[in-house]
């Protein structure tokens, strides 16, 4: 093949090659909004998970993530996935501790409650609860706070 | 859910992680586990509480009251706590309910139905105070692991069944028994059926005492189902989780039970003080019984505001596990001088007692009515938090409630 001959079939073939990936792409696009649209639409039929009808299971209102009433920062998602399956997030949300502790807690966890090995996971979910979730300092008695104030009735 | 299920498809797991979505060791996730929040019924529907009360977690339930919410002598089921540590058993067969004593230090393993507990043995009622071991936790600096329980799970109802003791004897008790430990059918958290969620017990001086009862009714009526239905072992005055509910079987063993949450730090705490936030191993921590002295204003509720001359009546009710109380004061300057409050005697061994107060406040301002039981043997609540301990256990410090007066 000579000059123009070749210089035609590598524009054939560029062409060949971006339209490949340009259906690729809108394949994959389509496959997003539609997953984004409907999350159900890849099941197959299964009869163990009971269809629960649900707006967004992952909204999020002014900083909190409406389901768990976490709060939305880096490794919100890894904590709600890891650490909701069995307790609730007030369980979380209630408690305050340090890397050390939270690791030697994960760790009872593994061993007494069933929890899995949460992989590379861990020190993302370790991060987000100590940045999020710091100890407040309460020395031997804290100031009585949120006192509600009424008039008290005559008896 | 169904997002779950998505997830969990391995052949699609690269598309999800595409998406940046959450990838969980999907393959350990239980099959029909049901998110939170998404059938979560109304808990004080649920359970007949007052709406006043505090919902510290839902899986498992975790409730508790406010001190003014525990007005009553004896506590309804409307305003008692729930301190769950599994889920609460779905179906409960009352026709076909047995209770199994067993263990190594029992003569002859022997069942019986609700039915031949009822008839067999004599019953009896007894007031007993059950308060959660992490009563108060929420105080503790480093805070401790767990619910953060602030000052209401605490009752005192009133409870009816058979001695514990008559049913051990009935089946016959080993001269070396050490110690029975109960079984339930709650479910554990993971829905693993081999794993209890709790299994604890108490020494076998406690459970022969008369008011240790294996209960059937509360306050008069079958027990409510989060609080045990139909059969729940209650041990007044110590730790509230030796007093286990939906019981089915009760071991008597040779040796301390080691059943869930018997051992490692659960119900323990160290057995010589430490500092503030120490590490304690397993070995040096030892298993909580009486629980300490106590008391709680429970009228008028904190945050009263009267005029000046008025006088304020405060009551509320003391406790001191095994012991009486003694003694019940009350301070409105923080503890620089105390006052005497009048002290009911309590209505059987181990249930809570009365106290009223009168108190004139000097000027107007803002004033903290602080309480202080003292027990039988002269030990009272102490006025800031007590030994820290690594699972926040025994909190029994005053009571407070703020009041202004204009």
């Amino acid at each position: 093949m000579n000059g123009p001959e070749a210089f035609k079939d590598q524009v054939k073939q560029l062409y060949r090659a971006l339209t490949g990936l340009l259906i690729a792409f809108v394949m994959v696009i389509g496959l997003v909004m539609a997953y984004v649209n409907d999350p159900s639409i890849f099941d197959s039929k299964d009869d163990s998970w009971v269809a629960v009808p649900e707006e967004d299971p992952d909204l999020i209102v002014d900083g909190i993530h409406q389901r768990t009433g976490l709060i939305e920062a880096e490794g919100l998602m890894a904590v709600v996935s890891n650490c909701t399956s069995c307790h609730s997030a007030k369980l979380i949300t209630q408690n305050r501790m340090n890397a050390e502790r939270w690791n030697t807690t994960i760790a009872w966890m593994q061993e007494t409650q069933n929890l899995w090995d949460l992989g590379d996971q861990q020190e993302v979910i370790v991060n987000y609860l100590v940045t999020n979730y710091p100890p407040k300092a309460k020395g031997r008695r804290m100031a009585l706070t949120d006192i509600q104030w009424y008039e008290l009735e005559e008896e | 859910m169904k997002r779950r299920a998505f997830i969990q498809k391995t052949a699609l797991s690269a598309f999800a992680a595409a998406l940046g979505t959450e990838i969980v060791f999907g393959a350990n996730l239980l099959k029909g586990y049901t998110p939170l929040g998404l059938q979560d019924p109304d808990p004080f529907e649920l359970f007949k509480k007052n709406k006043d009360m505090v919902v510290l977690n839902d899986r498992p339930w975790n409730i508790e009251a406010r001190a003014h919410l525990l007005d009553e002598k004896i506590t309804s089921n409307a305003n008692m706590f729930i301190r769950n540590n599994g889920l609460i058993p779905q179906e409960i067969d009352v026709a076909n309910w047995t209770l199994t004593i067993d263990g190594e230090s029992v003569k002859n393993s022997k069942t019986y139905s609700l039915e031949e507990l009822k008839t067999k043995f004599k019953q009896y009622t007894y007031q007993l105070t059950l308060e959660c071991g992490g009563n108060g936790r929420s105080e503790f600096d480093p805070p401790a692991k767990g619910n953060q329980w602030t000052v209401g799970a605490v009752h005192c109802a009133q409870w009816t069944g058979v001695r514990l003791r008559d049913v051990l004897e009935d089946a016959g008790i080993a001269s070396d028994a050490v110690y029975i430990g109960y079984h339930a059918a709650d479910v554990h958290l993971s829905g693993d059926p081999t794993k209890e969620p709790i299994s604890r017990g108490c020494p076998m001086s406690k459970a022969l005492q008369e008011e240790t009862l294996l209960a059937f009714k509360l306050n008069g009526q079958d027990i409510p189902v989060a609080h045990g239905y139909p059969l729940r072992l209650v041990a007044g005055g110590w730790p509230a989780s030796v007093s286990g509910k939906w019981i089915e079987r009760i071991s008597i063993r040779n040796i301390v039970h080691d059943g869930a949450k018997m051992t490692g730090t659960a119900y323990r705490v160290p057995c010589k003080p430490v500092a503030p936030g120490a590490k304690v191993a397993d070995a040096d921590m030892c298993i909580i019984e009486s629980m300490p002295v106590k008391s709680l204003i429970t009228y008028p509720k904190s945050g009263a505001v009267l005029k000046k001359g008025r006088k304020l009546n405060i009551r509320g009710h003391a406790w001191a596990g095994e012991l009486e109380v003694a003694k019940m004061e009350y301070s409105i300057d923080f503890g620089s001088t105390w006052k005497s409050c009048e002290l009911s005697k309590p209505a059987n061994r181990l249930a809570w007692q009365h106290f009223t107060a009168s108190i004139d406040f000097p000027e107007v301002g803002y004033y903290e009515v602080w309480a202080r039981a003292t027990d039988s043997q002269g030990k009272a609540q102490p006025m800031v938090l007590p030994g820290w301990n690594p699972k926040g256990y025994l909190n029994n410090a005053c009571h407070r409630i703020a009041i202004k007066v204009q």
